[in-house]
């Protein structure tokens, strides 16, 4: 077992961890976090995506024991108005896949806000990257809705960023 | 004087809820985390689960070593058909009680030394944490007496078995010669079509949380029919129905996937019992994919004879389709083309081909989902065959009548559908040529479809208490797979007792509940809504008893604005009235708690729905318009534009019956390009079970969805309303493989349309 001390949404935890356990399962299962969903286990839905230092991560894919001191946000720790917009643009249905979209969709803003280009930007050498809406579909690709409510979650992200 | 309240009561009835764009009822609880779903809740002491699967298609368990999976710290138990107690068998499926079909499979898992598929479940390993569990589950080693198994479809559909007809499966449909008449026909095309298994692939893995109070036992589970699991179980463990409770507050999605019992609702009830511990069990994606069927693979044959001015006279369509020789049932791809078309001439005939695989099961609009590829691709080609538009071809063979039967359409209005999405997507401005279109390197194609599916209506039971404070709570144990099915129901009840949305508060997803039907076939928003109308029916009703001898008298009244007001302004709160009467509450309520009465009630329910079906067909009907793009090169195959219109009766809420259709649409696009189960002939195993390999759309995948509606109640509902779950996923991959054609010249008859089918 390894003592670690999380910090989570502002609030220390010291937790004995089992090395195994990632950080989406010592969320969910020790802290009672369970805003953060389990997709797939394997970093493959961006369900379980929090803000680790303000930057995205697939926490299926994180150990716990690596991200003590780290600053850690899920969803019970945003208070944003792109939830809002996600209700009022209809971005979800089932809701299970909403709270990894939210996280992901801040991370990704603050992505674009330092400049990072995508897969589909034109001048990789911009400094000004316009966030149009092939940006936004290809930077929230790794956030998938079965529900399909792309749409909406699109519409919601495209209203905070403008 | 007159105050400005006063005023608004002797207007025209307020703005209604029903038909407006109201938010989601629970949209801060699923944007905040708060939604709480079935791995959720916590219980102390809880210990965790995980399966073993077969390895094997077909034979026999012959030993089982757990030693070193026992040896692993915190292991609590390792169950296996050794030592697992005996559960009672499931019930034989009977049409009078509709729980019987619950199972996903009559397989006594963990009763059995047999295995029927590769992934079946043989153990289950209990531990004190989840990685205690998965890691002793990989040390369980099981040996096995392989038998002669069939894993390949593509060899057992050589090998068809009709289907029997029946209420629930469709088998043969006939109407005058087809055969005959296709081989007269002046123009005829003869096809052939293949669909691949597909899975739901819900974002929400399967999860139950189980505990056992001596016989009473509470379940936290992840389906699309709580009633149907809390009969399965009690039956399964011979325990009394009013003793299991099952709750699900919140279902991460199902499309199917949900709507019957597998493997780990039962086998968590199972080790929860064994080890007298609260026991949760979310399934990995893998064992999703191993253990709850998915859509079965088909093969298809579409016959479409024809005048040369489009006219049909002949109409084949035939399917076989996989079945588990354990159990699922027929994928009546069919289906639409009983309706769909107005030929003289119609055969309709579906076959199923066993194999030794995981049972399959109902996926959204099972059979018109995948059966409108092959019919509406089959059109399309008789379209560039005659050539003829493919709408106005379409438009030329609309049915008056149900063309198989002597049924009429309660509404349909497809040529109005066609010509509104042609105005609106600029259909005139096609040229019918393949290859003709192109913006810079890229070649565009536009498609069409037409999209058809009959929801269900069935009864449900609901309570409806209005309280002296003003508010109303509604009660009914419908699951909230994320139809926003709380939202409607308290737009409806809002409406129909005159008060805001606001003063309704909706408890649903527990079997204490009125027994509600579940989330499957188009039908829970439909029996919901019914349902809740009924009790308020019945409540406004006892309302106008307390006031019979009011003065000035309110028998004319009209129940708004939270009260009951004659049009000159007169009238009383409901506040007033039950303050009056010495009430808390007063409340009215449809269905039976006695055994029983829900028996008789679900008679009455099937005796309804059968006399209905022998007079109406319901269609929920629309068309697909849309764009790709085409690589010249590589063959990839961008969707760049999609217009859906839809004929769905009356739409409550036209923002969440949107995003239901685009969901339908989105899951269709995701079928037409890139999903497939794989399966590994030789083992028989899924090669697949995950996301990172079963492809469902992602963002970049799917353009804007725009969506219209007709919007006219359908007469012979309640509320005017059909449903909306399935029919937007119908038509969507012929669409797809419509436009992909128009943009290459290529027709692809297989699912889905990769790289390498177009090349």
């Amino acid at each position: 077992m390894v003592d670690v001390e999380l910090r989570v949404n502002n609030e220390v935890h010291r937790v004995e961890f089992d090395p195994r356990v990632s950080l989406l399962d010592a969320l969910r299962e020790e802290l009672g976090l369970t805003g953060t969903k389990k997709g797939c286990d394997q970093g493959a839905c961006g369900a379980c995506t929090v803000l680790v230092d303000g930057e995205r991560i697939a926490s299926c894919l994180a150990l716990a024991v690596q991200y003590g001191g780290r600053e850690i946000t899920t969803i019970e720790g945003i208070e944003h108005p792109l939830q809002r917009a996600f209700i009022a643009a209809d971005g979800f249905q089932c809701g299970y896949c909403t709270p990894g979209q939210v996280c992901s969709a801040l991370g990704m803003l603050a992505e674009h806000r330092a400049g990072a280009p995508s897969a589909v930007t034109e001048d990789l050498t911009a400094t000004d990257i316009p966030l149009t809406e092939a940006e936004i579909k290809e930077r929230m690709s790794g956030n998938l809705c079965r529900c399909g409510a792309y749409d909406g979650i699109a519409t919601a992200i495209r209203e905070v960023a403008s | 004087m007159t105050t400005a309240l006063e005023k608004n009561r002797t207007a025209p009835a307020p703005t209604k809820n029903v038909g407006r764009s109201i938010d989601r009822v629970d949209g801060i609880a699923k944007v905040s985390g708060g939604a709480r779903f079935s791995a959720e809740v916590p219980y102390a002491d809880i210990a965790h689960a995980a399966l073993v699967h077969a390895s094997i298609p077909r034979g026999r368990v012959t030993g089982i070593d757990t030693t070193a999976a026992e040896a692993v710290p915190g292991v609590l138990k390792v169950l296996t058909h050794q030592n697992a107690p005996k559960m009672i068998p499931s019930a034989k499926p009977s049409i009078m009680d509709l729980s019987t079909m619950a199972p996903g499979t009559p397989i006594n898992y963990l009763n059995t030394d047999e295995v029927h598929w590769n992934g079946q479940p043989v153990a289950v390993v209990v531990a004190e944490t989840l990685e205690a569990a998965h890691a002793a589950a990989r040390l369980v080693e099981v040996s096995y007496e392989s038998r002669p198994a069939v894993t390949d479809f593509a060899v057992a559909q050589d090998h068809p078995k009709p289907v029997k007809g029946s209420l629930i499966e469709v088998g043969e449909v006939k109407t005058g010669d087809a055969e005959q008449a296709l081989a007269a026909a002046p123009v005829a095309v003869d096809l052939r079509y293949t669909t691949p298994g597909q899975n739901h692939n819900a974002l929400e893995p399967h999860a139950t949380t189980a505990a056992w109070d001596g016989d009473r036992l509470t379940v936290h589970d992840a389906t699309q029919n709580i009633d149907w699991v809390r009969k399965h179980l009690a039956r399964r463990f011979g325990v009394p129905v009013a003793g299991v409770r099952v709750i699900a507050e919140f279902i991460g999605g199902g499309f199917g996937g949900k709507g019957s019992v597998w493997a780990g609702t039962v086998l968590t009830a199972l080790a929860a019992k064994v080890t007298g511990r609260p026991v949760r069990m979310a399934l990995t994606r893998e064992a999703v994919n191993r253990t709850v069927g998915g859509r079965a693979p088909t093969v298809q044959r579409v016959a479409l004879g024809a005048q040369r001015d489009g006219t049909l006279t002949a109409l084949v369509h035939t399917g076989v389709s996989q079945v588990g020789r354990a159990g699922g049932g027929v994928e009546p791809v069919a289906s639409q083309s009983q309706y769909l078309y107005a030929a003289p001439a119609i055969l309709v005939r579906h076959s199923t081909a066993e194999v030794d695989a995981l049972p399959n099961t109902y996926m959204r609009a099972p059979g018109e989902a995948m059966g409108s590829f092959a019919l509406e691709s089959a059109i399309d080609e008789l379209a560039v065959e005659l050539g003829l538009d493919p709408l106005e071809l379409r438009a030329r063979n609309e049915p008056e009548r149900n063309p198989t039967g002597r049924q009429r359409f309660s509404r349909r209005d497809l040529r109005a559908v066609y010509a509104r999405g042609a105005r609106e997507f600029g259909w005139s401005g096609r040229d019918p040529k393949p290859r003709s279109m192109r913006d810079g390197r890229w070649l565009v194609g536009w498609g069409v479809a037409a999209a058809l599916h009959l929801p269900v209506h069935l009864g449900g039971d609901v309570l409806v208490r209005l309280r002296a404070d003003g508010t109303v709570l509604v009660r009914s144990g419908l699951q909230e797979i994320g139809v926003g099915v709380a939202t409607v129901v308290a737009q409806v009840t809002a409406d129909a007792l005159g008060v805001p949305v606001g003063a309704v508060t909706v408890e649903l997803g527990d079997s204490e509940q009125p027994t509600a039907p579940g989330a499957a076939g188009s039908t829970q928003t439909s029996s919901a809504t019914a349902a809740v109308l009924q009790a308020c029916e019945q409540l406004k009703r006892s309302m106008l008893g307390l006031v019979r001898r009011s003065s000035p008298p309110l028998r004319d009244a009209t129940f708004t604005d939270g009260g009951l007001f004659r049009a000159d302004g007169a009238g009383r709160s409901y506040s007033e009235i039950l303050g009056d009467a010495g009430l808390p509450s007063i409340e009215a309520r449809t269905g039976s708690d006695s055994r029983l009465g829900q028996a008789a009630g679900q008679v009455r329910m099937m005796t309804r729905f059968l006399a209905d079906r022998r007079r109406w067909v319901h269609p929920a009907t629309g068309a697909h318009f849309c764009e790709v793009r085409v690589d010249p090169d590589t063959a990839e195959v961008r969707v760049t534009r999609w217009l859906g219109i839809f004929d769905v009766g009356r739409v409550l809420n036209p923002k969440l019956a949107s995003s239901q259709l685009r969901g339908g649409v989105v899951m269709g696009i995701g079928a037409a390009l890139t999903e497939e189960t794989l399966v590994d002939p030789r083992s028989g195993r899924i090669m697949n079970p995950g996301l990172g390999e079963y492809h469902v759309p992602v963002h970049a995948d799917v353009p804007r969805i725009d969506i219209g509606f007709i919007d006219e109640p359908d007469p012979t509902t309640p509320l005017g309303l059909l449903g909306v779950g399935e029919v937007g996923i119908t038509g969507v991959a012929a669409a797809v493989a419509n436009a992909v054609h128009h943009a290459t010249g290529v027709r692809v008859r297989e699912l889905p349309l990769t790289l390498d089918r177009l090349l």
